[in-house]
C-alpha cells in the first residue's frame, strides 16, 4: 500500500482566511486567556509588519498596528478538518485523520483511476489551492512514515519500502515523531540522523530505550503495521459561518456563501451523493432566523449551478435585520446521477440541458413558474385543462376547440357577430357544485376573429354572448 | 470565346461577391404550410433565428400558422416553450392539431422577465422553439432574442401587435398575419425578396 500525508502546516490560519475576502490585509490568530493574550498565527501581510507566532498581543500592538485579530477557535478548526477528510473521501476510501493538521490517504488502490501519481498530486494540490489550504504532501509506503517525512518534505515521493527507508534514514532524529526525552537522549549520544540509530543492534536500544521507541521506530520502517481509524463520512452536511460583523446586503452575503456553497460541493463530490433540498439560515442578532429554502427538482452537485440557484433566490430577498451568521444545511443528500447527454446530438451546441434550464428559470421566476399543460376528462371548458407536471393524455372529440382560453368568459356584444356553427350544448357539473349549463358557438367578430362564445341556458337570445377561447 | 466564364465559376473562386450573407444550413424546418414554405427563401422558418408575427388583433391566427411546425418539433421529441402566453394554450385544441403536450412547457413570467426568460431559453440550445409575446419590446430586446436563438439554434416567434409592423426590426422573418381576409403578408424575409401577393392563410374552417 502507499500512504499519501497531507500536512496543513497552517491550518487554523487558512481556515480563518478562506472565508474572508480581505485575505491580503494584515490578520493575526490570538489564543490564551483573557489577561495574556498570545499571537498563535500570523499571515504574510502581517509577517512583513513584524508580528511573528509567540508575541504576546501587547508587543504585537506596540510593534505594529492596523491588523485585524480575529480569535482561534478550535472547533472551528476542527470543522475544517473534517471537512477536508470529506474532500479527500472523493480521492480514496481510506481517509485518516489519526494525526491532527494532516490528512493521511491510501492511495495506491486510487492511481487506476486518478493516473499515475504526478498527475494525482497536481490534481490535489490544484484543488486544494482552490479550496484555500496551504500544504505540503508526500507519498510513502506506509502512513507513519508519510507523516514523519511531510516534517521535511514536500513532493517527496518514496514509492517503495526501499526508496521510504532511504529518504527516512536521512532524516533528522528530532523530527521523527519519536518521545522528546528519547529524541535528546538520541541527540545526546550523538545520534544526529536517523540511520545513525538504525545502525545500533536492537537489544540495546531495546535495553536503553522504553518500548514505544522501539514500536515507533519499526512503524516508521513499516515492520509493524498501525491500525488506522478510517474516517467515514456523516450523512449530512451543515456549515455554520460568523460573520463577525452585521452584514446589511445580500450582496455582501455571496462570498460567504460561495465559499460555503464550494465546501458543500466538495462533501458532495466525497459522498459520490447530490442534493435536492438545502437550507440557508440566516442568522440575526435578534429573532428567528430567516429560511432560505433552495429545491431542485433533482439532485444537483455543481457549486457554480448550486451558487447559481442560490444566489437568484437570496436576490430575491429583502433582509429584515442584519445578518450576524450564516449556516447552510442539507439534510437529504440522494445518490447523484449525472444526466446522459447524447453523443449525436442534432442540436451540437447544447450548453445547457433542459434541467438546468427549467432550475435557473424557477430560481428566478418562482417555482411554480415552469409547467406543462395536461388535459382532464371533463366537458367544461375551464375545467378540461391543468397545468401539471405530467400531462395525461385523452382522445380529442370531434367538435373544434379553440387554441386559446382566456382566463375568465368575457362578454362579446352582438353586433357584427356572425354565428358560423352552433349552438353545441355543454351541460355538466352537476355533481361537484360548478354546474355548467352552456350553448356554445363558432363567432366570428366583425375584425375577422373567430371566437368561441356560450350563452347561459335560459338566456334571451338576444342577450350579450360570453367569449371564452380564439380559434387563433 | 475565351472570355466567357461560367456563373457557378465565378461563384466558386469567390471572385463575385453576392449581396446577402451565406446562409448557415442548420436543417430544413418547414413551417407545414405548402404555400408559405413556396415563397420563404429557406423552404421554411430560417432556423436559428427570430420569425416576427404581427397580429392584426389578438387570436387573429397565429396558433393556425405556427401548429404544423409545433406538432413536427414535438413529435419529433423537440422542446417547445411559450414564454408568459397571453391565453391559457387549452390543451384538446393543441392536441387535435398533433402537438405532443408532453414536449410543450408554459412559463409564467411578468412582463418583464419574459424577455429574460425567452433570452434564457433560446439560449441554453435545449428548447427547439421559443414563442414569446413582447408587448413592449424595443429595437434591442429583439436583437437580443435574435442572437440568442443564433446561439442556441432554437427558433423564436415573437407575436407582436401589427402596429409594430412599421418599426424596423432585427428578425430573420416578418410575417403580418391578417384576420380579415385571413391571410400572411411576408414583410421581411432574410436571404430574399419578400413576395408581393399576400398567401391565404390554409387551416381555416368554414
Amino acid at each position: 500500500m502507499l500512504w499519501a500525508c497531507i500536512l496543513l502546516p497552517q491550518l487554523a490560519l487558512d481556515s480563518v482566511l478562506r472565508r474572508r475576502e480581505d485575505a491580503d490585509q494584515p490578520l493575526v490568530l490570538i489564543t490564551g486567556p483573557a489577561n495574556r493574550r498570545i499571537v498563535q498565527a500570523v499571515n504574510p501581510p502581517a509577517r512583513a509588519l513584524g508580528l511573528r507566532a509567540g508575541q504576546s498581543l501587547a508587543t504585537a500592538q506596540a510593534l505594529a498596528g492596523g491588523f485585524t485579530t480575529v480569535e482561534h477557535d478550535p472547533a472551528a478548526t476542527e470543522c475544517q478538518q473534517q471537512l477536508l477528510a470529506a474532500w479527500a473521501y472523493r480521492f480514496s476510501s481510506q481517509v485518516s485523520l489519526h494525526y491532527p493538521r494532516a490528512l493521511l490517504l491510501e492511495v495506491e488502490s486510487s492511481l487506476g483511476l486518478f493516473g499515475p501519481w504526478p498527475r494525482f498530486e497536481a490534481c490535489l494540490r490544484k484543488e486544494l489551492k482552490t479550496l484555500g489550504f496551504s500544504h505540503r504532501i508526500v507519498l510513502a509506503s506506509n502512513p507513519v512514515a508519510a507523516r514523519m517525512l511531510a516534517n521535511a518534505h514536500d513532493g517527496l515521493a518514496a514509492s517503495d519500502a526501499e526508496l521510504t527507508r532511504a529518504a527516512l534514514a536521512a532524516m533528522p532524529i528530532d523530527r521523527l515523531g519519536l518521545p522528546a526525552d528519547a529524541a535528546t537522549a538520541f541527540s545526546r549520544m550523538g545520534l544526529r540522523h536517523l540511520h545513525q540509530v538504525l545502525t545500533l543492534p536492537r537489544e540495546t536500544l531495546g535495553r536503553r530505550f522504553p518500548a514505544q521507541v522501539q514500536l515507533h521506530l519499526d512503524r516508521l520502517l513499516g515492520l509493524r503495521a498501525m491500525a488506522l481509524d478510517c474516517y467515514l463520512p456523516p450523512d449530512r452536511f451543515e456549515s455554520r459561518l460568523e460573520l463577525n460583523f452585521d452584514v446589511e446586503s445580500s450582496q455582501a452575503l455571496l462570498f460567504p456563501l460561495r465559499r460555503m456553497i464550494e465546501d458543500l460541493a466538495a462533501f458532495l463530490a466525497g459522498r459520490d451523493a447530490g442534493v435536492q433540498r438545502f437550507d440557508l439560515f440566516l442568522e440575526h442578532a435578534e429573532g428567528a432566523d430567516t429560511r432560505l429554502q433552495v429545491g431542485l427538482l433533482a439532485a444537483e452537485r455543481d457549486a457554480g449551478r448550486l451558487l447559481e440557484l442560490a444566489r437568484g433566490r437570496l436576490e430575491q430577498l429583502t433582509l429584515r435585520a442584519a445578518v450576524r451568521n450564516l449556516r447552510l444545511s442539507a439534510e437529504e443528500l440522494p445518490a447523484f446521477v449525472p444526466l446522459a447527454g447524447e453523443l449525436f446530438s442534432a442540436r451540437a451546441q447544447q450548453q445547457q440541458g433542459w434541467e438546468q434550464l427549467r432550475e435557473r428559470l424557477r430560481a428566478r421566476l418562482g417555482d411554480d413558474a415552469v409547467r406543462t399543460v395536461g388535459v382532464v376528462a371533463d366537458h367544461r371548458p375551464e375545467c378540461a385543462w391543468r397545468s401539471a407536471d405530467l400531462p395525461a393524455t385523452c382522445a380529442p372529440g370531434p367538435a373544434p376547440r379553440p387554441g386559446w382560453l382566456l382566463e375568465a368568459p368575457r362578454s362579446l356584444p352582438l353586433n357584427g357577430l356572425r354565428l358560423l356553427a352552433g349552438p353545441e350544448r355543454i351541460e355538466s357539473g352537476w355533481w361537484d357544485g360548478g354546474d355548467v349549463r352552456r350553448d356554445y358557438y363558432l363567432v366570428e367578430t366583425a375584425a375577422g376573429q373567430r371566437g368561441w362564445a356560450y350563452r347561459q341556458l335560459g338566456e334571451s337570445r338576444d342577450s350579450p354572448l360570453w367569449l371564452q377561447g380564439w380559434f387563433a | 470565346m475565351g472570355a466567357v466564364v461560367s456563373l457557378d465559376g465565378l461563384l466558386d473562386t469567390r471572385r463575385v461577391w453576392k449581396g446577402r450573407p451565406v446562409v448557415e444550413d442548420h436543417g430544413l424546418q418547414p413551417t407545414g404550410h405548402a404555400a408559405l414554405d413556396a415563397v420563404l427563401p429557406g423552404g421554411g422558418w430560417p432556423a436559428a433565428a427570430l420569425s416576427e408575427l404581427l397580429l392584426a388583433q389578438e387570436g387573429a391566427g397565429e396558433l393556425q400558422l405556427l401548429w404544423p411546425s409545433l406538432a413536427r418539433l414535438t413529435s419529433a421529441g423537440e422542446r417547445v416553450v411559450l414564454v408568459a402566453p397571453p391565453f391559457i394554450p387549452y390543451p384538446p385544441a393543441w392536441q387535435a392539431a398533433g402537438v405532443d403536450l408532453r414536449w410543450l412547457s408554459v412559463i409564467e413570467a411578468g412582463s418583464k422577465e419574459s424577455l429574460w426568460a425567452a433570452e434564457q431559453c433560446l439560449r441554453s440550445g435545449s428548447c427547439a422553439a421559443v414563442l414569446c409575446w413582447p408587448q413592449r419590446a424595443d429595437d434591442r430586446a429583439l436583437r437580443r432574442l435574435q442572437v440568442a436563438a443564433e446561439t442556441g439554434q432554437a427558433l423564436a416567434f415573437a407575436c407582436r401587435d401589427q402596429g409594430a409592423a412599421l418599426n424596423p426590426s432585427p428578425a430573420a422573418l416578418r410575417i403580418a398575419v391578417d384576420s380579415k381576409p385571413a391571410q400572411w403578408r411576408v414583410l421581411k424575409c432574410r436571404g430574399g425578396l419578400a413576395p408581393a401577393r399576400p398567401i391565404a392563410a390554409s387551416g381555416r374552417t368554414g
